[in-house]
């Protein structure tokens, strides 16, 4: 164990634990997601002392609360905290760690160790979980001098949301958690080689930026998850109020500009909208603001926006020319590039007539569409519908991966930042349930839906008993189409139709080898209403499509947690479609 | 095109497992990696060889910068430096015509025997890559039994940089945005 200088005179003492604990507080955390175990125990004990200025909530596996504590920061823009203990505790929060860092999200991870004289024996419960996520934080701590405590948090929140946003790991032994120490919580912080304040947008750049839109025909904006992370959801619409360029967004912009303006082209990429697509392609000015060109989006990176200038701004250096070589690169605050590109603006010179025709053309023959006509329900009808009825109120979407993933982001309307929630980069299934749960905790006045699959959710099903066990009154739109959808439509489009491990039902089904014609009602596996009613939850099931809007809206005006299983088809593909590696001129349509 | 990198970074436990870690994470290959501390044993020095465009190398550049405990990146490549690299090498060679070659070889080569043994003898040799490699070409047909080599290090000449890395928050880095802003298209 280190050791400790005497306190001069009557200094308290507290625990290592202590300190953790309050200097969470001091940085604001109201809530932290923490399973505890073995060498997190000391942790925990410290937290009920805290209880009256900290929730603790406990959720039923480690991945959902890191999972919880990303949904906290994606729709606050704070910090998210999640803890577990040593071994595989800290190991089931990696997924999560994974996930924040893919998609910069500011997420505190404190974790147990066995204690500093043990570490490297093989000790019980020991991971060296620092080396396991060294690759996958923005950065990490191996604490092993309690007198470090309080600077190394400090640091870690600093460092956690400040620059680009990521996950930072602080991994605790237990002895450290035990010790006596008089913290210092304004210990300054030693990060000579970590400087995000110098990110300043430069004045030339942006006079560059301004002329290049003055002389565009074809502008076009690529909106990212920057924008959001950046809080310059306002200095975009003020850009496009100044110059009337329109906006596509990618999987994590949804929401950094609203879907139902008429400037707005929705979602670019894979399944992006046909409009989208055709004008980045025709686009000879292309405005990537707080975006990493990630290959869901541009499909083949050589032909992407090939006629355009590209202007690129990101806080993060190491985006520039990462995947795209662009003409005017600005390593800058999003917000702030935006804020003093909006100074000096002025609209296109020529007009943009000519191109709003062109799009309004596009945007005419492919819509973002689904059958009508279809006697049952589609999973893009229920999307829609929920989207329709709950317009009206403050809500937040979570989703899983996949499918519904997908049409989420094509037919619900998100119209503020922070109310799309989304694994997009990692794309982690069993990512919609928890994060719905952390976002509900952080905002108890919105409405907080998972729009879930029937794969994605059982991979943190067991997360419906901490919504009903801590009072999470959250809301699952289930589209349950008994498989792995977006597989099957892989299946179905490169690999003749042969399924290969993507049904969901006992595997002596025929729909297990492709053969079925149609799942009946009483071959549907598992029964969620019921495992939902197991867990606590109001449930139930609908097939038929006079149902739908009824059963929506009872699920929204449920006032405690509550699970629509809505069946659907697993013929559907998410349309429109540019294959893997492909461009826009490979897209298809149907 | 052949690249030398000089960081700094912090001397803290782990650091030279992070940043091998993330080149090899991202595919970048090295030809030589040598670290040791500095006259601030705050910090290290980490001296890095690798081959690539400047494509390559700018993203290298970036994502070691990336890393919290990399203070600083400079590409020493296009400046006036002194590279150097020290090689222990063991020579078959017994008492004879032969061990007199390999000394007066060494001696050429302003390298040094610091071990004779019956049956080979160890030679010291220091300088740049090339002078390393040309000494290990000649000891080969005399038969060579081990080589161990320290990798690159390399220093710029003339006045040091500006020690601004040993304040901590201290507003160090060259202005990154200055740097983004040279265009590449």
């Amino acid at each position: 164990m280190a050791t400790i200088p005497r306190p001069k005179s009557t200094e308290a003492f507290v625990t290592g634990a202590d300190v953790v604990v309050e200097s969470l507080i001091r940085h604001g955390v109201e809530v932290i997601f923490a399973y505890p175990g073995g060498a997190s125990m000391p942790l925990h004990q410290s937290l009920t002392r805290a209880s009256d200025r900290l929730r603790t909530i406990l959720p039923r596996h480690e991945q959902g609360g890191g999972f919880a504590a990303q949904g906290y920061a994606r729709t606050t823009g704070r910090p998210g905290v999640c803890m577990a203990t040593s071994g595989p505790g800290a190991l089931n929060l990696v997924t999560a760690i994974a996930d924040a860092r893919m998609d910069s999200v500011p997420l505190i991870a404190l974790t147990g160790q066995v204690g500093t004289s043990v570490i490297g024996t093989d000790a019980f419960q020991e991971t060296p979980i620092v080396e396991v996520c060294r690759g996958i934080t923005k950065h990490h701590y191996l604490v092993t001098d309690p007198g470090d405590i309080a600077r190394v948090m400090r640091e870690a929140f600093h460092i956690a949301t400040t620059g680009r946003p990521g996950p930072v790991l602080v991994d605790l032994p237990k002895n450290i958690q035990v010790a006596q120490v008089v913290p210092d919580y304004d210990a300054p912080m030693n990060l000579p080689g970590y400087h995000p304040e110098a990110r300043r947008p430069q004045p030339e750049q942006i006079a560059q930026v301004a002329a290049a839109i003055r002389r565009a025909k074809r502008p076009v904006i690529y909106a990212g998850g920057g924008v959001i992370a950046g809080n310059a959801s306002d200095e975009l619409r003020e850009l496009v109020r100044k110059t009337g360029i329109p906006v596509t967004m990618t999987l994590m912009g949804l929401g950094a500009f609203p879907a139902d303006h008429p400037l707005c082209l929705d979602m670019l990429g894979m399944h992006g909208s046909v409009y989208a697509n055709y004008a980045v392609d025709e686009a000879d000015l292309l405005l990537a603001i707080g975006v990493r060109f990630d290959d869901r989006v541009t499909g083949k990176v050589a032909d992407f926006a090939q006629h355009g200038f590209i202007v690129h701004i990101d806080i993060d250096p190491s985006e520039i020319n990462k995947n795209k070589l662009v003409h005017v690169p600005i390593v800058a605050d999003v917000e702030d590039a935006l804020h003093a590109l909006n100074k000096i603006v002025e609209p296109p010179a020529a007009g943009l007539e000519a191109w709003y025709e062109q799009i309004a053309g596009w945007k005419q023959a492919d819509p973002f569409a689904f059958d009508t006509g279809y006697p049952g329900i589609l999973a893009q009808e229920a999307i829609a519908a929920l989207s329709r009825l709950s317009a009206d109120r403050n809500t937040i979407v979570t989703v899983g991966v996949g499918q519904h993933q997908m049409w989420a982001a094509q037919f619900f309307k998100f119209r503020e930042p922070r109310t799309w929630v989304s694994s997009s980069g990692l794309g982690t299934m069993g990512f919609g349930l928890p994060a719905a749960m952390g976002a509900k905790v952080a905002h108890p006045d919105a409405l907080v839906v998972d729009i879930d699959g029937d794969g994605s959710i059982l991979m943190n099903i067991q997360e419906l008993a901490t919504c009903t066990c801590e009072n999470i009154p959250v809301k699952v739109l289930l589209l349950n189409n008994q498989h792995l959808g977006m597989v099957v439509q892989w299946e179905d489009r490169f690999f003749k139709g042969n399924r290969a491990h993507t049904y969901l039902g006992p595997v002596d089904h025929p729909e297990a080898s492709g053969r079925g014609d149609g799942i009946s009602p009483e071959s549907r596996y598992p029964d969620f209403v019921a495992i939902a009613r197991g867990f606590g939850w109001q449930a139930e099931t609908i097939s038929a499509k006079a149902d739908l809007e009824p059963a929506l809206q009872r699920l929204i005006d449920a006032p405690g947690p509550a699970l629509l299983d809505v069946q659907v088809p697993y013929q559907e593909h998410v349309l429109p479609m540019i294959p893997s590696g492909m461009t826009v001129r490979d897209l298809i349509k149907r | 095109m052949r690249h030398v990198l000089s960081a700094t970074v912090q001397n803290v436990p782990g650091v030279l497992a992070h940043v091998s870690g993330m080149l090899a994470s991202r595919g970048y290959n090295i030809d030589s990696l040598a670290v040791g501390e500095t006259e601030d044993p705050g910090f290290s020095r980490m001296t890095f060889v690798l081959r690539g465009d400047d494509r390559v190398l700018d993203q290298v550049r970036r994502q070691l910068e990336k890393i919290v405990t990399v203070v600083r990146v400079d590409d020493i490549s296009s400046r006036n430096y002194v590279e150097r690299d020290l090689m222990l090498i063991k020579v078959a060679v017994t008492a004879g015509a032969r061990r007199t070659e390999v000394k007066e070889l060494a001696e050429v080569f302003r390298g040094r025997i610091v071990d004779v043994a019956p049956d080979s003898v160890i030679v010291e040799i220091s300088g740049p890559e090339a002078k390393i490699e040309g000494f290990i070409d000649l000891m080969r047909p005399l038969g060579i039994l081990e080589t161990a080599r320290t990798g690159r290090i390399a220093m710029v000449r003339g006045s040091p940089p500006t020690r601004e890395w040993t304040h901590a928050g201290d507003g160090g880095r060259p202005a990154d945005a200055a740097e983004a802003s040279e265009s590449l298209a």
